[in-house]
């Protein structure tokens, strides 16, 4: 049977929605069928016509969830509608914190299992999804063998923000169900980590930093590099797991994708871990003392040699361009 | 306080991956090893443990051939037991049927806490500790940066896309631990040398109250339908540094017109 509706969890932050919300919903226009945007947080009134402007027909808002965890709570809501009969062949949830979390309360609510790390997604009764796998070097391609709802869970970055030039759309109300004892988990206080410069997913130039840097004193070589070239600094997984910098900064299979005109890695060798989230980016610049570092297999312009030499030249010879 | 903690056991990450021809999915033979991913929450339960001064630690796993050597790491740091369900109906099981067998396994220990990593470093799926928690109908509070257990609560720093939350839930609860929340110690010889006996419960999907049709390749539901290289980004320009490294970034930089 043709797809009739999708749903894209519309993630948002800050009365904006997240780019990958745009990125699912130009996606799910091309799969047939409605198109309806699924938000909480309470500001759905305020998000609703751009998620308007990229193919949602209707947005179904579980409001404002006040302390509960989003896992909960919108999988409680989204199971309650499927168990109504008002539900969808397809549910499409960004790779993020909360959607991975109500990705996996819905699988397990509804017994339905769960495609993840999806990179692309054809359309048909049965829609293919794409998974990279060892550091992108190969494209897994699967799919479900039982009808809907059909729930992948895709990286962000996967697919480009298409306009569909659509209206501001319907805002229905859909209520959140009592989740007893899994809702026993609660928000006491959020913190808003201000980082300085751009965000890691959203910067076009990312210089990242790895295990190369020897010591974690030495990641101040990465941010005062980031500082002069505007750009986001960025880690491998070897010095997040060390300690060195918040998992934030984590670039990778278990951190950020990144797709930014230039990404600088430094001091880093290239476990495919790593480089699955960057191998997007338009120009990669490698700087790396061992020479057969895997980096330089796809690094446009490769620097073989001590990151302690040529990154302090490199911060020198900006500054004094000003 | 007693706590459980999901232990996958994987083949060693500094060997290539490969994936089966035939089955289209990851090759798991060979001697397997802890994942990395799960040595921090193995840490954090050791330390939770003795702070509340009382309890202990169990390993729970689904490995095929009754594979152990990954648990033996964990049981050296300094865990009391483990329990390992390994079951030739396990071949293919997907997230959720794994899930399953966890949760029906983890009940058995009648945890306080469980504690599990974000997601595997083979497989990554990753949302096989929230589904566990729905089948036990219990609370979760996953990406923990940092973890503190007093009078039977829990208050977990959860990473979030803004920054942190601070979450505060009341045992017992699933929490899932970012790499780095502790730093993980290594085995000591005498650790080694107690974890060789260790009990280890060996249970089949039978003895769990699990039907063979829940998991599996049948309980997946879910197919591969193709394997392919991806297209390859072609190495470039490669220089070795003779103090002119700098200028190279530079002169590359410029042309990009990022400076």
């Amino acid at each position: 049977m043709p797809i009739a509706t999708t749903w894209v969890l519309a993630e948002a932050a800050g009365g904006k929605p997240l780019g990958v919300t745009l990125e699912l919903l130009s996606k799910a226009r091309e799969l047939g069928g409605t198109v309806e945007a699924v938000t909480w947080g309470g500001d759905a009134a305020t998000v609703a016509p751009e998620l308007g402007k990229f193919g949602a027909t209707r947005v179904l808002d579980a409001g404002d969830i006040g302390d509960s965890l989003p896992g909960v709570a919108v999988a409680a809501a989204l199971a309650a509608r499927i168990g109504a009969g008002e539900g969808a062949d397809v549910i499409l949830i960004p790779q993020t914190y909360d959607g991975r979390d109500i990705a996996g309360r819905l699988s397990a609510k509804l017994d339905r299992p769960v495609l993840t790390n999806v990179v692309d997604l054809a359309g048909g009764d049965q829609p293919e999804s794409c998974h990279a796998v060892f550091g992108g070097s190969e494209i897994v391609k699967a799919k479900f063998t039982e009808d809907g709802p059909r729930i992948f869970v895709v990286r962000p970055k996967s697919f480009a923000a298409t306009e569909s030039g659509g209206g501001a759309p319907e805002v229905v109300t859909i209520e959140v169900p009592d989740s007893g004892a899994t809702n026993a988990a609660k928000v006491v206080q959020r913190h808003v980590e201000e980082r300085s410069g751009p965000k890691l997913d959203e910067a076009p130039v990312v210089v990242a930093g790895g295990r190369g840097l020897g010591e974690a004193e030495k990641y101040s070589l990465i941010e005062d590099l980031a500082k002069l070239l505007k750009a986001a600094p960025g880690a491998s997984r070897a010095i997040v797991d060390a300690g060195w910098v918040p998992y934030s900064y984590q670039v990778g299979q278990t951190g950020k994708t990144v797709k930014p005109t230039v990404y600088i890695a430094c001091g880093i060798s290239g476990a495919t871990q790593h480089m699955v989230g960057m191998k997007g980016a338009k120009n990669i610049i490698a700087i790396n003392k061992d020479q057969d570092a895997p980096i330089f297999s796809l690094a446009d312009l490769g620097i073989v040699g001590d990151v302690h030499k040529v990154l302090p030249k490199l911060i020198e010879a900006l500054q004094a361009r000003g | 306080m007693n706590v459980v903690v999901c232990v996958k056991q994987i083949p060693d990450p500094s060997t290539p991956g490969q994936l089966d021809p035939a089955t289209k999915t990851l090759v798991r033979g060979g001697k397997l090893v802890i994942d990395d991913s799960d040595m921090y929450g193995v840490e954090m339960a050791l330390q939770l443990v003795d702070k509340a001064g009382g309890g202990e630690v169990t390993l729970v796993s689904m490995a095929p051939n009754s594979e152990v050597s990954g648990l033996r790491t964990g049981l050296a740091m300094g865990a009391a037991k483990a329990i390992l369900v390994s079951d030739d109906a396990l071949v293919g099981t997907d997230a959720l049927g794994t899930a399953k067998v966890l949760a029906a396994a983890i009940k058995r220990a009648e945890p306080d806490l469980i504690l599990a990593a974000t997601e595997s470093t083979d497989g990554y799926t990753g949302t096989t500790p929230v589904q566990i928690a729905e089948l036990l109908g219990l609370p979760a509070i996953t990406f923990a940066k940092h973890i503190e257990v007093a009078d039977g609560t829990v208050k977990v720093d959860r990473q979030t896309e803004a920054g942190y939350d601070e979450v505060s839930s009341p045992l017992p609860v699933l929490v899932t631990v970012t790499a780095g929340v502790v730093e993980p110690r290594y085995p000591s010889f005498k650790g080694i040398m107690a974890a060789k006996g260790k009990p280890v419960d060996e249970v089949k999907i039978a003895d769990l109250g699990i039907e063979a049709g829940q998991v599996g390749w049948g309980g997946a539901r879910q197919e591969i339908t193709d394997i392919a290289k991806a297209e390859e980004r072609k190495a470039g320009e490669i220089h070795v540094d003779e103090g002119d490294g700098a200028e190279k970034v530079v002169a590359y930089l410029e042309k990009l017109k990022v400076i």
